[in-house]
């Protein structure tokens, strides 16, 4: 992907707050990404790292209260997406903005058929009749691989397989030809034959389509297979970036040098135990003043406790266009 | 769905027959004779030809077997006769009252037009007010209006009718004078005026049996809505750029309304019932005030049909709310 092509999506400097009763805890820090057309951004991180919370905020699905997006800036196509109305918001999400969820069990309404479901975004954003979006709608369940597509119209979510529902919804996502295709954990509920025919079937659409995607995951595996780029979250902030080979070739942050240690060898032999990352993830309560990870970092510095690191590039180019950790350690410095 | 409501309606026979051999047996139990109210004066032996007369010196069985009889053979014979002028009852014992010596069924037909105009009307009311306070409620939970609402649904169904009622009639009838205290059964609809009349003699009752059923219907409104309104679905719908309006009165609607239904459909024949007490208030000669006079007097024919008749609305509603059920919801299929 050339890096001279101006991103579809540029998230700046995003901050999200959730107010509950026991304070305000810092769900997303200061994040900042951007998306280029056509590019498969990777985003990995533990539960509650900000990952979905981040996605979810670029386009206003978060309740509110109790959550509040606190600044930042959002560039979709040159709007600033957290500066439009809500009823200009609603015309972005499911047109320009595709959402694909993790539970297909769960994320198709019971009781409105299939068609339906998919036909409702097509005559809200395209302005299509009900007749033209039956075939629409039967051509996208045909390109999402659905047999007897314009029978299966008529279906309901219960008559589908967890596999052919995660189908339905990235149909529903692709419906109005988004620009930016969000794939919040696509394939954690699914079991593995049926993860590897979903994953097959997101690369063989980006190929024709040519929607930019950004594919939420704790699957390393998954990541490694299809983006081109990767970031890596932890509480609520960005700690690495970097194009897929470079980052798996090169880890620089404490925590995805851990968390590639976790994923067990296919080869060789047979780990007694399986590595794990001690202690357990933060609660991001008040404004960050440290580093998220320091707790649980093997390399903590006295620094780490003070100042919370601010991203830095390694390789020369600006920060978010190559590589880039944020992290006060560097294995140089270590081996030095 | 059609072998269901068949299969459905051929069980509800067996379950019928028992309910009425249940109720005849209680009703029978029940102590009081039905010559209480004649005169001690009367000789023995007139007492004794009075309850030949009455059927009521049979056994209980012999009774109970004349009665499933005539409710299920020769009234409808009856009913046939009087829509079609036809003559297949040629005469045949009717079930009687034994306080009024008149066919049960006929009084039955005189007094059940008041009671639907009341009940219907506030069950109908009821529901259409407690739809949208519950949606709203819970889609602001905890707003004012929320707390509001909560605080009339609270009262609305925590406060007996009796009471409610007394309430109602001591502000608007005696204090502000608006509406009549008695409910007139005599009044027919003819013109403007009577039309004006009938309604200001229906609000008070309305009034107090709409409170009540929109308290409760409202709660499983609000609840059932908020219960869906936190699935994932109605997050899909969002992220579809779907409006508000359509993604709580579609998506979450259609779900809510399932378990909505069911109190309904359930709720419709104990508001008979309910309203017997709202009758006697309004002095409203319906059914529910026929029941209870038929009850002072051991009229035992009276009390069994019309107490069989709300049985019969019972299992009736059942079944419809179970096909309601099906409609709604696509995951349930019957056959």
């Amino acid at each position: 992907m050339p890096d001279g092509a101006s991103p579809v999506l540029d998230v700046r400097g995003l901050k999200t707050v959730f107010k509950t009763r026991g304070g305000e805890i810092h769900a997303v820090n200061s994040v900042s990404f951007h998306l280029r057309p056509g590019e498969l951004l990777g985003v990995v991180g533990e539960s509650g790292s900000g990952k979905s919370v981040t996605m979810m905020s670029l386009i206003g699905l978060l309740p509110s209260p109790p959550a509040e997006v606190r600044g930042g800036e959002v560039l979709l196509g040159g709007r600033d997406l957290l500066k439009l109305a809500p009823r200009d918001l609603q015309a972005v999400r499911g047109a320009k903005v595709g959402f694909v969820f993790q539970d297909p069990m769960t994320s198709l309404n019971p009781v409105f058929t299939v068609g339906n479901q998919i036909m409702e975004p097509l005559m809200k954003h395209m302005g299509m009749t009900k007749a033209q979006a039956t075939n629409r709608a039967a051509e996208l369940l045909d390109l999402v691989g659905i047999p007897d597509a314009r029978k299966r119209l008529k279906s309901y979510p219960h008559q589908f397989s967890g596999g052919m529902r995660q189908r339905v919804m990235i149909a529903i996502a692709l419906a109005c030809d988004p620009d930016v295709l969000i794939a919040d954990e696509p394939t954690t509920a699914l079991d593995v034959t049926i993860q590897a025919q979903i994953i097959e079937l997101v690369k063989d659409l980006r190929q024709k389509l040519g929607m930019a995607i950004v594919w939420i995951t704790h699957d390393l595996g998954v990541i490694a297979g299809i983006a081109d780029r990767v970031m890596v979250m932890y509480g609520g902030q960005v700690v690495e970036q970097a194009p897929v080979k470079e980052l798996f070739a090169n880890p620089r942050h404490p925590y995805t040098r851990a968390l590639l240690k976790t994923v067990p060898a296919l080869t060789g032999a047979r780990a007694a135990r399986l590595e794990v990352i001690q202690g357990q993830p933060p609660i991001l309560q008040g404004e960050p003043v440290a580093c998220p990870f320091r707790a649980r970092c093997a390399h903590a510095l006295p620094r780490c406790e003070a100042e919370n690191p601010a991203r830095r590039a390694i390789d020369g180019l600006p920060v978010g266009h190559g590589h880039d950790v944020a992290c006060h350690w560097s294995p140089e410095a270590a081996h030095a | 769905m059609l072998t269901f409501t068949l299969r459905r309606l051929l069980t509800a026979i067996p379950t019928l027959l028992l309910i009425s051999l249940v109720i005849f047996l209680l009703v029978d139990l029940a102590p009081g004779s039905p010559l209480s109210d004649v005169p001690l004066t009367v000789p023995p032996e007139v007492r004794q030809k009075m309850l030949e007369a009455m059927g009521a010196d049979q056994p209980v069985l012999v009774r109970y077997l004349l009665w499933l009889k005539q409710f299920f053979w020769i009234e409808p014979l009856y009913g046939i006769d009087a829509l079609f002028g036809t003559d297949f009852a040629q005469g045949a014992q009717r079930i009687i009252s034994w306080q009024s010596k008149m066919p049960v069924m006929d009084t039955i037909g005189e007094r059940l037009p008041q009671t639907l105009t009341v009940v219907g009307t506030a069950y109908l009311i009821g529901v259409l007010i407690a739809l949208p306070i519950g949606i709203y409620s819970a889609y602001r939970q905890y707003s004012w209006f929320d707390q509001a609402g909560t605080f009339f649904a609270m009262a609305g169904f925590s406060v007996p009718t009796f009471f409610t009622g007394n309430i109602l009639i001591l502000i608007f009838a005696v204090n502000l004078g608006w509406f009549p205290t008695i409910y007139d059964t005599n009044l027919e609809v003819v013109d403007w005026a009577s039309f004006k009349q009938m309604l200001a003699q229906m609000a008070l009752p309305v009034m107090v049996l709409a409170l009540f059923n929109a308290a409760e219907i409202s709660r499983y409104t609000r609840s059932s809505v908020l219960e869906n309104l936190g699935q994932d679905y109605v997050r899909t719908a969002r992220a579809k750029g779907m409006g508000e309006g359509k993604v709580v009165l579609k998506h979450v609607l259609r779900n809510s309304l399932i378990p909505v239904v069911t109190v309904i459909a359930l709720g419709l024949p104990t508001v008979f019932g309910g309203a017997i007490v709202t009758e006697q208030i309004f002095k409203i000669n319906g059914i529910g005030a026929m029941l209870i006079g038929a009850i002072n007097v051991s009229d035992l024919p009276t009390v069994q049909t019309v107490t069989f008749i709300f049985a019969v609305l019972i299992v009736m509603f059942n079944l419809i709310a179970d096909i309601l059920y099906g409609i709604l919801d696509p995951r349930i299929r019957y056959d």
